[in-house]
C-alpha cells in the first residue's frame, strides 16, 4: 500500500544507451537531496543506483528501475531483460567480470559493479534467470535499525 | 540579516524583468517575482553570469568604486593575472603593473608570483596527500560555492590551501608597514578583479581567516583609465619584461594554465559550469579516483572569461598562452626560489586552518514524511505543467516553478498555461450553470417563488 508517507518513481533504461547513462542515477540523486536526505546516504544510495544503472546499459536489453522511499528506508529496485548473470557467485566478486573489450575501452566493466552495490547497500539481493534477465533489491536504512 | 554574503545584486530601478538572467543562471537561483529579479541568496553562487546576460546591466557586481582608495595614506594594487591578458600582445605584466602606480596606486603587486608559490605548494600538498581523490582546486571561489550547496559530500575533496591574493595581501602589508612607518589600517590593498565572485573572500563576515585585502575593483572599471597610460610603442626591455613574469603564476588567469609548466600529469581542467556539473557528478559517483587534481573555472576559459573582463576571452586566453609559450621557449622562469617556499610550506604558511563546511540547500520540509508529500505534490502539480520552461511565471523551468508552489513561494495561477484552462474549466462551469438555470425556466410547474409559498403553507 502507498501512503502519502511514500515515494515512488519508475525510471525506464535503455541497453547500450551510453550517452543517457546515468541519468537516472542523477534523477535519483537530485530527487534524494531535495527530500533532506543526509548527504552521505544520498551518495551511497547514487552510487549504488549508478552500478546498477550502468550493468543493465551495459548488459541487457532494457530495464526498469524503481526508487521507493518512505521515512524509515530507501528501496531501489531494478528488473532488466537481457541475458541474465550465469554465475551470481562469482560475479559478486571484485573483479570478475563479462564485458566486452569494447565496453572495457570505454572504461567500464572492470568488475567492481555489484561487489561496489552490495558496499554502499544494507540489503542486496541479486536474482538472475539465464536468457531472461536480472533483479535487482537494494535497500539502505535512513534509522538506524537493532540488528539481532 | 542574511546568512550569505552576495557579491551579485539587483538593481531593482534598472530592471524590468526581461527574464534573460533567468536563463541562464546554472543553479536556478533567479526568479522573476513582481516584475523584478530575484536572487535567492541560498542559491546563488556568485559566478556573474547573469552579469553578462542582463541587457539593462541591472545585476551588479558589489565591487569597490575607482575612488575608494582615498581613505587610505598609501595603496597597493593588487591585479589577478586575468588583468595582463586585457591589452595587446606586446604590453607585458611590468608595463601593466606600471600602468597602475601612473593611474593612482602607489604600488602595484604581481600576484603571479603569489600563485607561482601556491602552484608549487599545492604540488607538495599532491606529494603527501592520501585521503580520498580527486582533490579539487579552491582557485575559483565560484566551484567552492557550488560543491557547498550541490556536492556536499565533496568538501573534503576541496584543497585546503589558502588562496594568492590572501597570502599576498597579508604580505603586502606587513612589509609596507614595516618599510614605511604605517600602521597596516593605514595601507590600503586592492584587488583587481576579473569577476564578481572573488568580492566574497573579502566581504564575507563570517569568513574563517582575517582578510587583508581591502577592497576589489573591477577590471572593467579601471580598463579605460589604464589603456589611456599604456605606451605599447616602447619595445625597448621586452626581454627584461619576460623575465619579470612567474611562468608558474601567469596561468591561473586560464584553464588549464595553473600546472602546465609542472607537468603534473594526472590534472583534469574543467571550464564552464555544466561541464563542471558533470564532471562532479562523476566524482560522487566513485568515478575519477584515477585523477590527482582536478582543476575548474566556472567561466569558460578560465578568469579571463570573467563577467568583469573586456577583451574577448578566447583572445585573452591566447595572449596567456603565446605568454607561457614564450617563457617555455626562452627558459625563462621569473618565480622566487623554490627552497624558500618548501620551507614555507613545512612551517604551514599556505595551509588553511579551517575546513571547508558544506551549504546543502533547504530541504522540501524538515520532517521526512512531509517533504515525501511535499515532493508527490510536486511531481503531480510538474505534470499539469506544459514543461516548455517560457519563464512567464518567473521561475527558469516548470520543475522550479512546481517545487516554489510546493514552498509557498508563488501560486500556481501564476502559470500563463493554467489560465486559459481554468478559464475554460470555469467557463464550462458558468454555461453548465446557465444551462441549468434554463432548464429551470422551461419547466412549467417551477415559477419563481413558488417554492417559498408551499414552504410557507
Amino acid at each position: 500500500m502507498v501512503s502519502r508517507h511514500d515515494l515512488s518513481h519508475t525510471f525506464g533504461i535503455k541497453g547500450r544507451n551510453f550517452s543517457k547513462a546515468g541519468s537516472v542515477s542523477i534523477n535519483i540523486k537530485e530527487t534524494l537531496r531535495e527530500l533532506g536526505i543526509d548527504p552521505a546516504i544520498v551518495r551511497r544510495a547514487a552510487i549504488a543506483a549508478y552500478e546498477a544503472e550502468m550493468n543493465v546499459v551495459m548488459y541487457a536489453d532494457k530495464g526498469e528501475m524503481v526508487l521507493r522511499l518512505n521515512p524509515m528506508l530507501i528501496r531501489i529496485t531494478i528488473e532488466d531483460e537481457g541475458p541474465g548473470i550465469e554465475n551470481i557467485e562469482m560475479a559478486m566478486q571484485e573483479g570478475y567480470s563479462t564485458a566486452t573489450d569494447e565496453i572495457r575501452e570505454m572504461g567500464f566493466g572492470a568488475g567492481m559493479g555489484l561487489p561496489n552495490i552490495k558496499k554502499n547497500a544494507d540489503v542486496f539481493e541479486l536474482k538472475s534467470q539465464v536468457g531472461k534477465g536480472t533483479s535487482y533489491n537494494i535497500v539502505i536504512f535512513l534509522k538506524p535499525i537493532r540488528r539481532t | 540579516m542574511s546568512q550569505y554574503y552576495h557579491s551579485v545584486s539587483v538593481d531593482e530601478d534598472n530592471c524590468d524583468g526581461r527574464r534573460k538572467c533567468l536563463r541562464v543562471c546554472p543553479t536556478q537561483a533567479i526568479r522573476i517575482w513582481g516584475g523584478k529579479a530575484v536572487i535567492l541568496e541560498e542559491k546563488c553562487i556568485d559566478c556573474g553570469e547573469c552579469i553578462t546576460a542582463c541587457p539593462n546591466e541591472a545585476i551588479v557586481a558589489l565591487t569597490d568604486p575607482f575612488g575608494e582608495r582615498s581613505r587610505f595614506k598609501y595603496t597597493v594594487a593588487i591585479p589577478s593575472p586575468a588583468l595582463y591578458a586585457q591589452f595587446g600582445r606586446s604590453i607585458l605584466p611590468d608595463k601593466i603593473l606600471a600602468g597602475l602606480k601612473k593611474i593612482g596606486f602607489d604600488d602595484a603587486y604581481d600576484l603571479a608570483i603569489t600563485c607561482g608559490d601556491t602552484s608549487l605548494a599545492v604540488e607538495l600538498f599532491l606529494k603527501e596527500y592520501n585521503g580520498p581523490k580527486p582533490l579539487i582546486s579552491n582557485a575559483c571561489p565560484s566551484v567552492v560555492s557550488l560543491i557547498q550547496v550541490r556536492y556536499p559530500q565533496l568538501v573534503d575533496h576541496i584543497i585546503p590551501i589558502k588562496l594568492p591574493k590572501r597570502l599576498a595581501a597579508k604580505e603586502i602589508k606587513e612589509r609596507k608597514s614595516k618599510e614605511l612607518g604605517l600602521k597596516p589600517n593605514e595601507i590600503g590593498t586592492f584587488y583587481i578583479t576579473p569577476c564578481p565572485v572573488k568580492m566574497i573572500a573579502i566581504k564575507q563576515p563570517s569568513s574563517e581567516e582575517e582578510c587583508y585585502l581591502d577592497g576589489a575593483i573591477s577590471i572593467a572599471d579601471i580598463y579605460g583609465p589604464l589603456l589611456s597610460v599604456l605606451e605599447s610603442k616602447d619595445k625597448g626591455n621586452y626581454r627584461k619584461s619576460l623575465e619579470s613574469i612567474c611562468i608558474l603564476g601567469i596561468g591561473w588567469a586560464v584553464s588549464g594554465g595553473m600546472h602546465r609548466t609542472q607537468k603534473l600529469k594526472n590534472v583534469l581542467d574543467v571550464s564552464g559550469i555544466a561541464d563542471i556539473i558533470t564532471t562532479f557528478d562523476d566524482i560522487e559517483r566513485g568515478k575519477l579516483k584515477n585523477i590527482d587534481l582536478v582543476v575548474p573555472y566556472t567561466c569558460p576559459q578560465g578568469c579571463v572569461g570573467g563577467s568583469l573582463t573586456v577583451e574577448n576571452r578566447y583572445i585573452s586566453y591566447n595572449k596567456i598562452l603565446r605568454m607561457l609559450e614564450t617563457l617555455e621557449q626562452e627558459n625563462i622562469e621569473g618565480c622566487r626560489g623554490k627552497r624558500d617556499i618548501r620551507e614555507r610550506y613545512r612551517q604551514k604558511y599556505f595551509h588553511r586552518q579551517q575546513k571547508y563546511e558544506p551549504r546543502p540547500i533547504q530541504a522540501l520540509d524538515e520532517d521526512l514524511g512531509k517533504a515525501i508529500e511535499k515532493r508527490n505534490k510536486k511531481e503531480k502539480i510538474f505534470e499539469s505543467l506544459p514543461k516548455v520552461d517560457c519563464g512567464i511565471c518567473g521561475a527558469p523551468t516548470c520543475l522550479t516553478f512546481a517545487e516554489d508552489v510546493v514552498k509557498g513561494n508563488t501560486r500556481l495561477s501564476d502559470c500563463i498555461f493554467n489560465v486559459p484552462s481554468r478559464f475554460r474549466e470555469l467557463t464550462g462551469e458558468l454555461s453548465k450553470l446557465l444551462d441549468s438555470f434554463d432548464s429551470m425556466d422551461e419547466d412549467k410547474e417551477w415559477k419563481p417563488g413558488k417554492e417559498r409559498r408551499r414552504k410557507k403553507l
